[in-house]
């Protein structure tokens, strides 16, 4: 994983309220067995015709919001599936953060694994993004991970909350499976201390 | 100190506990996996030379993008879609490197993920117990802490049995009182989103009590904890007593002998203790509860089927309002109508929430000697081949094809459409799964998410019916 590095960027609006991962990525697309491919289909169902031609009253198929890096999106972001190809296709679109009030907790933790920042801000920041990037679709802010900030365009800093193991591990831009498997031998000791209550590999017999 | 249900099961299982600079590390008991969320997760296994820490504490099963449709002469289900072809090989073939028992589709023991689990006696009390897949929240009607996870933390359970959690909070949800004739469990957990709205349990492990929840089956309380993420919780969960003992006991996976009196007795000692503190509190009253159906574009848009659809312009909230006018848009419903008499094309029994023997035996019982109405397409999909047989083996089959329904293979089925069983676009839906986002059932399609009683009696008639209607004609 890269870096999460400071930024700044364009951002846009979709300002509807449960964006749901089946409409970040509908499971149709979900055959794949790698990561590729799925910025195409990011928003597909509210992107695309049924012929395939993109919407043109659709937001993120406007020209002058091409290259937005930042989405600010409604109140509870990501709810419903598990499925991580929900901030794979989000940052295949060109993604790095997404801002709401709050995220559903799954599609938080899967994005912050990614590479992809929740940015959880409050209600009236939230409203004057949203105003911001619907005046004028050139709007940018700054994204600073380290100081925990974002900066409006009048110079407004606004901190946002991370887990310090999370922000830790953007910023390093190491995941977290090399952590884990570090605990080798905590983990080999927890076993030792705890019968196994079932084998998959054999069903108990009378 | 007095602890709750999850706080027990939550300690039991931490290999270290949650310091001010890294989350918890929390063991994990039983890993399921199927095709769509795992693939990345072995690549990156491969990419880094691991091996899979606890073949033996894993279970993989086909479902998601498996087809219903009936056998061939050879008695083999044929999959058609090469990408799905592509990706079951796939998780076949981990399966055999990694050393990870596969119930492989057309093999009797497949089907959906969070029915096998229960039904072979994997899901037990006290467990932990993760997928990839929001509702392995299902399993905490067992009194397991059973929460979905992203593929990340599939690669990180296979590598070393063990997950970062950051501890959520707690959410008594209190049911009492005796549900009346014709409202199921299905109505209680949409009843139960419709007041706590679909972001309303983010950050929290709820626990179901109550003596409506004391009541229900284990298939009962399995809809409900199945729907916990619909409000947006993790995990859902019930306590361990003598229906859960009594379901359990005798299957494939099961303790025996004095190994089952052993478990038992750790079993009766994980149930909420008297004063343990929850973070917050929510109580329904059974005796208030009608048949419920959802007439938007999230599970927390439901009602009671007697109600009538909303008004955006009652709504203060603006972006509630926007969502709402969407919503209806979507479904081409007017504020103001009532969905009783509104027209359908298909009714869907089936899924994790309801597609078990007991949902088919009260859909059979309902639709026995009826006719599913011109026009309406009904789909029957039992949750495991387990559960296709013991149907089968009751008879409940010929009563669904005497209706005019459609007897299938085990699979997620139309709750996901991702196997060519899908509405088209503007079709009308009753189903008895748990989604009913734009497009989830099929791009354009909508869905009225209800019980398999209101699934039945809809069918019947052509129409969104109540089902207590129907029970009263049965019945005279």
């Amino acid at each position: 994983m890269e870096k999460f590095q400071s930024f700044t960027g364009k951002i846009v609006a979709l300002p509807i309220n449960d964006i749901d991962t089946d409409q970040i990525i509908p499971a149709r697309y979900l055959k794949v067995t790698d990561k590729n491919g799925l910025g195409e289909a990011c928003f597909s169902d509210w992107r695309y015709n049924s012929d395939g031609s993109p919407k043109p009253d659709f937001v993120l198929n406007m020209p002058q919001h091409a290259g937005a890096q930042v989405l600010i999106g409604g109140h509870n972001f990501g709810c419903g599936s598990s499925r991580e190809h929900a901030p794979w296709a989000l940052m295949g679109a060109g993604f790095k953060a997404i801002i709401s009030t709050y995220f559903a907790d799954i599609f938080k933790n899967n994005a912050l694994k990614n590479g992809l920042l929740p940015i959880v801000v409050d209600d009236e920041t939230h409203k004057q993004l949203i105003s911001l990037a619907q005046e004028d679709p050139n709007t940018q802010i700054g994204v600073d991970l380290e100081a925990q900030q974002i900066t409006l365009p009048d110079g407004r800093k606004v901190t946002f909350p991370i887990d310090g193991f999370s922000k830790y591990c953007l910023l390093q831009g190491v995941d977290q499976m090399g952590f884990l498997l570090n605990l080798d031998p905590d983990i080999a000791e927890y076993e030792a201390r705890h019968p196994q209550r079932v084998n998959t590999l054999e069903p108990v017999e009378l | 100190m007095a602890q709750t249900l999850f706080e027990k099961v939550w300690n039991q299982h931490l290999v270290r506990p949650q310091t001010a600079d890294t989350p918890a590390v929390l063991y994990i008991d039983l890993h399921l996996i199927h095709e769509v969320t795992s693939p990345q997760a072995f690549t990156v296994l491969r990419e880094r030379g691991l091996k899979v820490r606890r073949p033996d504490r894993t279970l993989a099963t086909m479902d998601h993008s498996t087809p219903t449709t009936p056998r061939n002469a050879q008695g083999i289900i044929p999959v058609l879609d090469a990408q799905a072809v592509y990706q079951l090989d796939f998780l076949t073939r981990n399966c055999q490197e990694f050393g990870i028992p596969l119930y492989a589709l057309g093999t009797e023991n497949q089907g959906i993920v969070h029915v096998i689990g229960p039904e072979q006696g994997l899901t037990q009390p006290g467990m932990t117990i993760v997928c990839g897949d929001s509702h392995t929240s299902t399993h905490g009607a067992f009194g397991a802490l059973a929460f979905g996870i992203g593929t990340s933390e599939v690669g990180h359970v296979l590598a070393t049995q063990c997950l970062l959690q950051n501890k959520p909070q707690t959410m008594a949800i209190r049911v009492d009182g005796t549900l009346h004739e014709g409202v199921t469990a299905k109505d209680i957990i949409l009843a139960i989103i419709a007041k706590i709205g679909v972001g309303g349990g983010t950050g929290y492990v709820l626990e179901y009590m109550g003596s409506a929840i004391r009541n229900l089956s284990m298939e009962g309380r399995m809809t409900i904890c199945n729907m916990s993420i619909e409000g947006g919780a993790r995990a859902g969960m019930v306590a361990p007593d003598e229906t859960t003992f009594e379901y359990i006991a005798g299957r494939p996976f099961a303790p025996k002998g004095s190994a089952w009196d052993k478990a038992v007795s750790q079993w009766r000692a994980l149930p909420t203790d008297e004063g343990a503190v929850f973070d917050a509190e929510v109580v329904l009253n059974a005796d208030d509860l009608v048949p419920m159906i959802t007439y938007g574009t999230n599970p927390g848009m439901g009602m009671k089927i007697t109600d009538h659809v909303p008004n955006p312009a009652d709504l203060t909230d603006v972006s509630a309002k926007i969502a709402l006018d969407k919503a209806l848009n979507y479904m081409g419903l007017q504020p103001g109508q009532s969905l009783l008499g509104q027209p359908i094309n298909v009714v869907f029994v089936g899924s994790c929430t309801n597609s078990r023997i007991s949902d088919l035996r009260e859909a059979a019982k309902l639709i026995k000697g009826q006719k599913v109405a011109d026009g309406v397409r009904m789909m029957v999909v039992p949750g495991s081949q387990r559960v296709k047989a013991q149907a089968e083996a009751e008879g409940l089959h010929e009563i669904f094809r005497e209706a005019g329904a459609e007897w299938r293979e085990a699979g997620c089925s139309m709750c996901i459409a991702m196997n060519g069983d899908q509405l088209q676009p503007g079709e009308y839906a009753v189903s008895t799964s748990n989604r009913n986002f734009e497009g989830r059932q099929g791009k354009g399609g909508r869905t009225f998410l209800a019980s398999p009683l209101t699934a039945v009696a809809s069918a019947i008639n052509g129409v969104v019916t109540d089902p207590r209607l129907m029970i009263e004609r049965m019945k005279a």
